[in-house]
């Protein structure tokens, strides 16, 4: 029997890929890609972990391996103390999956045959099946929809649709692969909070990998963050503040147009009218600021602006690619990311580039039959 | 026990499946009618200026006409089979969905396309059978047994149509566009199946191999078997031999493009 504290265990586990590129007719040179670069780290059971990262950083790959149908190039990988690449049908009953990109369900069908069918290929005893499906249908609210063709499902109704699927034989252990891609906010809302309810009543282990921080936020009490395959954070989400050394912002509105004001050890970072903003690190406390500034300005108004957990991230790798790489261009960048309060514009383009993709995968998904 | 419950589900679902589209089902009852019928005049004109074309008769010709017409949707000589799907999920890597659950691919797929192929025989196998039968001279049996040794010889048929499929389909976890193979393999099963021409009045050495071809087994030998005109026992080897030999290739094609996927990624 497996300990419950390494219920998921990874030892330097790694993944490398073969790339061939063609350099010029009929000739082409390999390359390595190092999607996974030696990975460590144990869930224990009854965790939620959200596994964050860019595109491309490898969450999807760590998905894959831990499902078994990538098998490590490196490393020791354990589930609920099985190899998953040697027994992927045993690890099978054990695991539910959630792509958020692609559907497990019956495309033409009604949803509530996908659902027969999952009860025959778990052979999940039926008074379990028939409790396991009312509690699914209550909670993810799909009473009206078992009978609509999965085809004619939303984005959110077909999503609430395919966790129910992937929990109906009791799996110990979810994965979600960015589970609440291109849903509007009260599905994703929705989803979150299934999420958190699951883990209360069932105990089930959640690993959910994201590009939307608020699903961290509000699902999971541990984060891990991975860039470039290495594992750069892992611990509480709090602690990521101080791991990506963050500032709060103060905005001040003041009678009129005044210079720049000057309290330490905030800077002032913009200035519009009568309005400026503030930087000061998250450690420090703003009640002093404010009287500070109260004493020696005309104040109107003021207002205080958490970091959030993208900008940090996002310091975070352009800090990374500072120290490795060393370019202009991209401590230009983190310089902006550390002040802006948003996501950097570069992160705003691969969002929305990841969200047209989901588009297209979903509009090119065969509808039925070509006959 | 568990596992044939889990294979007649997904059998079920293929045909409910194709069920949902009864508009397409009905244009293509429509659609093999009107070929049945042109394909019956030019037969007959055909078996006018020389009888016994291929060992047939007049009746017999026309009744391998509707047969064939009865069959094409059954055994998907024109595509329309499991195939597009699962190349489109290699494609775009929606395979790995498939790749995790604890079942077998090629029993998976192959318990759906017998559910598909079930509808398809019921829905637009029937009809013009039936439409020819009532239109056209044809030479069908009166026992229940030939009946019931046609549909066996159907269901192997399927299982080797199948097979092929299956095999070529696989290709396209390797090719970056499975469909030209696909085209090629279904141009081959027009020809080779006999839909075109009866396989016996394909002339010397190339109707000697087109005989022996596995395409052969989808629609020339169960129409041989209701034409009387074959041995059932030696028209089951010979379509049992052809689906093990392709079904095993398939399983071998199938380790190794599974091999390929968890080493080398999707």
């Amino acid at each position: 029997m497996h300990v419950e504290s390494d219920f998921i265990r990874l030892d330097r586990v790694e993944k490398v890929f073969q790339v061939r590129r063609k350099t010029g007719f009929l000739r082409s040179e390999r390359r390595e890609v190092r999607a996974v670069d030696s990975i460590s780290c144990t869930v224990a059971r009854g965790e939620m972990v959200g596994y964050i990262g860019p595109n491309g950083a490898g969450k999807s790959t760590t998905i894959k391996m831990l499902t078994g149908i990538l098998t490590p190039s490196g490393g020791r990988l354990r589930v609920a103390g099985i190899d998953p690449t040697r027994e992927r049908t045993r690890l099978a009953h054990r695991i539910g999956v959630v792509f958020g990109q692609r559907t497990t369900l019956w495309w033409d069908l009604p949803l509530i045959d996908s659902y027969r069918l999952m009860h025959r290929m778990y052979r999940i005893p039926d008074a379990r099946y028939r409790e396991n499906l009312d509690r699914c249908v209550e909670l993810l609210d799909l009473g009206g929809l078992l009978d609509v063709p999965v085809r004619q499902l939303s984005l959110g109704q077909r999503m609430r649709g395919d966790i129910a699927a992937a929990l109906l034989h009791d799996p110990d252990v979810l994965y979600l692969d960015e589970p609440t891609i291109g849903l509007d906010v009260i599905s994703k809302a929705r989803v979150r909070e299934f999420l958190r309810d699951l883990n209360a009543e069932r105990g089930t282990t959640v690993l959910l990998t994201t590009h939307d921080l608020q699903d961290i936020e509000q699902v999971c009490r541990r984060v891990m963050v991975i860039d470039h395959g290495r594992l750069m954070y892992d611990g509480p989400l709090a602690g990521l503040h101080e791991a990506g050394e963050s500032e709060r912002t103060l905005v001040v509105d003041l009678e009129r147009e005044l210079p720049p004001v000057e309290v330490a050890p905030a800077r002032v970072v913009k200035v519009e009218g009568p309005r400026q903003w503030l930087a000061f690190p998250a450690s420090e406390s703003a009640a002093p600021l404010v009287a500070r500034i109260a004493e020696a300005y005309p104040l109107v108004d003021l207002s205080v602006r958490e970091p959030d957990i993208e900008t940090v991230i996002a310091k975070m790798y352009a800090d990374r690619r500072e120290t490795s790489v060393g370019g202009r261009q991209t401590s230009v960048d983190g310089r902006q990311t550390s002040v802006g309060g948003r996501e950097t514009s570069a992160d705003r383009r691969e969002m929305s580039a990841d969200r047209r993709k989901a588009t297209a995968d979903r509009a090119g998904r065969p509808g039925g039959m070509v006959s | 026990m568990g596992t044939g419950r889990l294979y007649a589900a997904v059998a079920a679902g293929g045909f409910r499946r194709y069920a949902t589209y009864r508009a397409a089902t009905a244009a293509g009852v429509f659609t093999n009618t009107v070929f049945g019928l042109i394909l019956a005049y030019t037969y007959i004109a055909l078996w006018d200026e020389k009888p016994h074309l291929g060992g047939y008769d007049q009746a017999q010709a026309l009744t391998y006409v509707w047969v064939a017409q009865a069959l094409l949707a059954v055994m998907s000589i024109l595509g329309g089979g499991f195939e597009n799907e699962l190349v489109e999920r290699i494609r775009t890597g929606d395979v790995a969905v498939d790749l995790y659950r604890p079942v077998d691919l090629q029993l998976w797929w192959l318990a759906g396309e017998l559910g598909r192929a079930a509808f398809q025989l019921l829905g637009r196998g029937v009809v013009p059978l039936v439409f020819g039968a009532l239109f056209f001279e044809l030479a069908l049996p009166g026992e229940a047994l030939v009946w019931l040794v046609f549909l066996g010889a159907v269901l192997l048929g399927l299982v080797v149509g199948f097979a092929i499929r299956y095999l070529v389909a696989l290709w396209a976890f390797w090719l970056m566009d499975g469909m030209g193979a696909a085209q090629l393999a279904g141009l081959c099963g027009i020809f080779f199946s006999g839909m075109l021409l009866p396989l016996n009045v394909f002339p010397g050495a190339l109707g000697e191999i087109a005989r022996l071809l596995p395409w052969s087994a989808l629609l020339q030998k169960p129409a041989d078997v209701l034409l009387g005109e074959a041995d059932p026992l030696g028209t089951f080897a010979f379509q049992g031999a052809w689906a093990m030999v392709l079904l095993a290739a398939g399983r071998l094609l199938q380790t190794a493009a599974t091999r390929k996927v968890v080493i080398q990624g999707g």
